[in-house]
């Protein structure tokens, strides 16, 4: 390569550094905190990276040092040193002082982290493959209850709808309902799972907490900025793992009473009233709502399932079988499968959703099933 | 890899007048040489599979959306990369150093149970070949991850099953392989070979092999749980029935990171063959280099729920479990000094596999340095299960594990054909591998910590530039991976002459006693060793 060539190329890395610098929104740190825990863990891993970066520029300094000065080629001749007692005892010494030092500053933190007491609001996040439900248990809002799912279309994400996917500033990281939390409060969130370890994390509030079936785990967050803060579950639980988003919305305290107001109403407006008959119309209707909303991402919309992994319900013998054995199945799950227990969902919906898988695709059995038949199961 | 051709030295009755040809040298074989080559052979086929599985993984990932697989395809890809990578490509690849060099090292004949030796051999092709299998069972390959968490992994169809026996299979036969380097390394060492005169990679190597003897074990006793699990109604891991999901963590992880270890140690091993010969100066620290890797090994113990801080934990053992990891770093950093002081004022020069012994030395010592900023519980809070974890492991791994054994080969490939390498050729492996490598992974550091998570198969837009330039980054590095095939067999086929004392610098046995290539049987009579 000649001198205009090496030049030529020289050019078309300067273009390509340039360009690289343009990309203003290029994220190469941790996301802009919104807590002041948040805000300590940032300044910790800035502190902790640089003194990783003195230290090793030192000793690679020494090493291109030698590369450059102590080669064959420049007739550098070898020293047949092998030994020192002192600089082997200085270089196990310091680097553990400098080791312990590093991580001094990160127990107070630490324990700052920990201390979930006293919270003004208590959150439940339970994690299900693959969406998330929220239960407001203690504080203003307590006893509202919704889940929590990827919005994002299956055109976005399978490619039918390039276009909207290069268009969407949030794609895969919206979900139906926001977690909706006031400013100035200290949210204490407790997770657990109905099937399999998820993990409930949002970067901009600095908070990741595993959630395991079985067992409660609590973190916490406070923040004065409202906002609309996205993460994702963080834990491999499945097919889906990559599209089950967590969106915490951050109100002031006066807008957050008006939510809790509306979604109050909205839990009224949506008691059943336990007399109504329900027609296999009606049942079906509902049915294919919480068919979408809980069985489908296994089952599929056609009831195939995915073959090996997912059974099909279409023409299957339990959907086609007696009324009871699938009722028993949905309620308690099959173990060693992917099949959780259902028995969160209210009796109606579980029942419509029955009837619906058994009055949908091949199936065609007629049932209308009541939802005192699913009580007198569970 | 050609030493069955080679003149053999003396006519002892050791030396089989019926010398095996054909397949059934191969099957039959308690020779340590070939059984060393079939490792390694056997470890760069697993290498190719894994790293197709790595390059599907990336294609997904080239774009936003997806475009070429299914999200429990893709998690089966995850899975099986990372199963085949550490159990069928990395730990052979050691392993097949430990057989080739050992004895020739220590003056000894062969290994101590060449029988069993070639059982550990025989053994991991039937696993490999379950571990294939299990992509083709109904439900596809469990995409449960490399580290098979309960409940996931008893949700999955029956190739976890599969999965699970080949661990098993996988286990004894490293546990063979580790029974027989430590009594061999313990019984069989030449005449006036001190424990304390023999190179490091025998003493890495011992020290892996107590390693693995001690934890294999213990992943045989985690995965045998989930299978009763899943067959058997036991509910370890079942909180309905009384067990602990993260029950299956700790126990996973205690052997996993000792497991950490028993790659990179063998590593460790190799470099400090090759700083020294090409640095033309003895090992700086040799006693310091045996104090720290046992230390390291020892350590190992004592630091697993590092991989764990999310899952759920006193504050007491977080600050305990963050203090012990971050003093891991010290032996860590003994070794990394005592190379580069190696280096200091020797007589340097830059064949191949000085450069892939100083691309280790500088990439695992990056990959160290992300690690200690993982170690740091609130750090690791936000990184934890992120791409900054998947850049972490890999610049160990690959920069670090991978690069030690390219320099390794390249180093006693003249010693093990009787002929060298092409050294341009080699050379542009080096870089090619290096520049590669970097494209592919230091951008990954960016990912995690904008945050993205790892094991998924399509990811938000604003991670999409750094996604297409890692993407691109593997495949360069996938494909310079077959000029080192194509160097390897142009070596074995038509290389140079190689010399007896190929390397100036070199001066352990098999230099300094064996001719070029080493004959079938070595030190049939033990060397004496000043």
């Amino acid at each position: 390569m000649g001198n205009k060539g090496l030049k030529k190329w020289a050019a078309a890395g300067l273009l390509w550094f340039w360009t690289m610098a343009a990309w203003a929104e290029y994220k190469l740190n941790l996301q802009t905190p919104q807590t002041q825990l948040g805000e300590e863990i940032y300044d910790l891993h800035t502190i902790i990276t640089v003194i990783c970066f003195v230290i090793f520029i030192g000793v690679f300094g020494f090493m291109f040092y030698a590369v450059f000065k102590h080669r064959k080629s420049v007739g550098h001749k070898a020293s047949q040193f092998h030994e020192n007692m002192a600089v082997e005892v200085a270089w196990t010494l310091i680097p553990a002082v400098i080791l312990i030092a590093m991580a001094v500053p990160a127990t107070s933190t630490l324990l700052t982290m920990h201390d979930t007491s006293e919270p003004d609001i208590t959150i439940k996040a339970t994690g299900y493959q693959w969406k998330w439900g929220y239960d407001y248990l203690k504080g203003e809002g307590e006893g509202i209850s919704f889940y929590s799912a990827l919005s994002t279309p299956q055109a976005q994400i399978d490619g039918r709808d390039k276009a909207g996917r290069a268009n969407n500033p949030h794609y895969l990281l919206e979900v139906d309902n926001h977690m909706v939390v006031p400013a100035g409060k200290k949210v204490r969130i407790l997770t657990t799972a109905a099937d399999v370890i998820h993990s409930w994390w949002v970067p901009a509030l600095a908070v990741k907490q595993d959630a395991v079936p079985g067992f409660i785990r609590d973190t916490w967050f406070k923040t004065d900025k409202p906002g609309i803060y996205r993460g994702q579950c963080a834990e491999l639980c499945g097919k889906d793992h990559g599209f089950m988003p967590i969106v915490v919305e951050v109100m002031e305290p006066a807008q957050y009473a008006t939510w809790v107001a509306a979604q109050q109403k909205k839990i009224v407006a949506a008691k059943v009233d336990p007399n109504k008959v329900w027609t296999l119309a009606d049942l079906k209707a509902q049915g294919e709502k919480i068919y979408a909303q809980n069985c489908v991402a296994c089952h599929q919309a056609t009831g195939m399932g995915v073959p090996g992994a997912f059974p099909a319900l279409s023409g299957s013998k339990v959907v086609n079988g007696p009324k009871a054995d699938q009722i028993k199945l949905v309620l308690k799950g099959k173990q060693g499968t992917a099949m959780a227990s259902f028995q969160r969902l209210s009796d109606v919906d579980l029942a419509a959703v029955i009837t619906y898988t058994r009055n949908n695709w091949n199936n065609k059995t007629d049932d209308a099933i009541a939802p005192t038949e699913v009580k007198a199961l569970r | 890899m050609e030493a069955a051709h080679a003149p053999t030295d003396g006519h002892g009755h050791d030396d089989h007048a019926h010398k095996p040809y054909g397949m059934m040298r191969w099957i039959g074989s308690t020779n340590h040489k070939d059984i060393g080559t079939m490792y390694l052979w056997f470890s760069f086929t697993m290498f190719l599979v894994g790293g197709i599985m790595a390059l599907i993984i990336r294609a997904e990932l080239f774009q936003p959306g997806l475009q070429i697989v299914k999200p429990e395809f893709f998690n089966s890809m995850t899975t099986y990369h990372g199963l085949i990578m550490v159990f069928g490509a990395i730990m052979p690849a050691f392993v097949g150093f430990a057989n080739w060099l050992i004895p020739m090292q220590i003056g000894a004949p062969d290994m101590a149970f060449p029988r069993m030796n070639n059982l550990s051999f025989w053994l991991l092709p039937p696993a490999a070949s379950l571990l294939i299998a299990a992509q083709f069972v109904p439900g596809g390959g469990a995409g449960v991850g490399w580290t098979l968490y309960a409940p996931l992994s008893t949700q999955a169809g029956p190739a976890m099953d599969l999965t699970i026996f080949a661990i098993h299979i996988l286990g004894m036969s490293s546990i063979m392989g580790s029974i027989n380097i430590i009594t061999t390394i313990l019984n069989m060492r030449a005449p006036g070979m001190g424990l304390m005169k023999m190179p490091l990679f025998c003493w890495t190597w011992l020290i892996t092999a107590y390693l693995l003897v001690a934890v294999m074990p213990v992943l045989a006793g985690a995965v045998t749980m989930t299978l009763t699990d899943r067959h058997f109604g036991t509910h370890f891991f079942n909180a309905a029935g009384g067990g602990d999901p993260v029950l299956y963590q700790h126990i996973f992880w205690f052997f996993g990171h000792p497991e950490v270890y028993i790659i990179a140690i063998p590593a460790f091993g190799v470099v400090s063959q090759v700083i020294p010969a090409f640095s033309r100066k003895p090992l700086f620290g040799y006693a310091s280099m045996v104090y720290a890797t046992a230390s390291i090994a020892i350590l190992s113990f004592m630091v697993w729920a590092h991989h764990m801080y999310t899952a759920g934990m006193p504050v007491e053992a977080q600050l305990y479990f963050m203090y012990a990891t971050v003093l891991i770093a010290v032996p860590t950093g003994v070794k990394v000094f005592n190379w580069v002081a190696t280096m200091w004022k020797g007589s340097l020069t830059f064949e191949t596999p000085m450069l892939f012994a100083m691309g280790f030395l500088f990439l695992f010592t990056l990959g160290g340095f992300t690690g200690l900023v993982l170690a740091i519980v609130p750090v690791d809070i936000q990184l934890h299960d992120t791409y900054y974890v998947v850049a972490h492991f890999h610049y160990v791994m690959v920069a670090g594990a991978l690069f030690s054994a390219f320099a390794g080969i390249y180093f006693w490939l003249p010693k093990w054909t009787g002929r060298m390498y092409n050294e341009t050729l080699g050379q542009w492996h080096f870089w090619l591998s290096l520049i590669f490598f970097n494209v592919t992974f230091f951008v990954q550091h960016f990912l995690g910590l904008a945050g993205m998570p790892r094991r998924v198969p399509d990811y938000a837009l604003q991670f999409a530039e750094f996604n297409a330039i890692s993407s691109i980054g593997a495949f360069g590095f996938g494909l310079s991976q077959l000029l080192f095939l194509y160097i390897v067999i142009k070596t074995i086929t038509s290389g140079e002459k190689a010399a007896d004392r190929q390397w100036e610098g070199a001066n352990s046995l098999e230099w300094t006693h064996l001719p070029s290539p080493a004959p079938y049987h070595s030190f049939v009579t033990p060397p004496v060793v000043k």
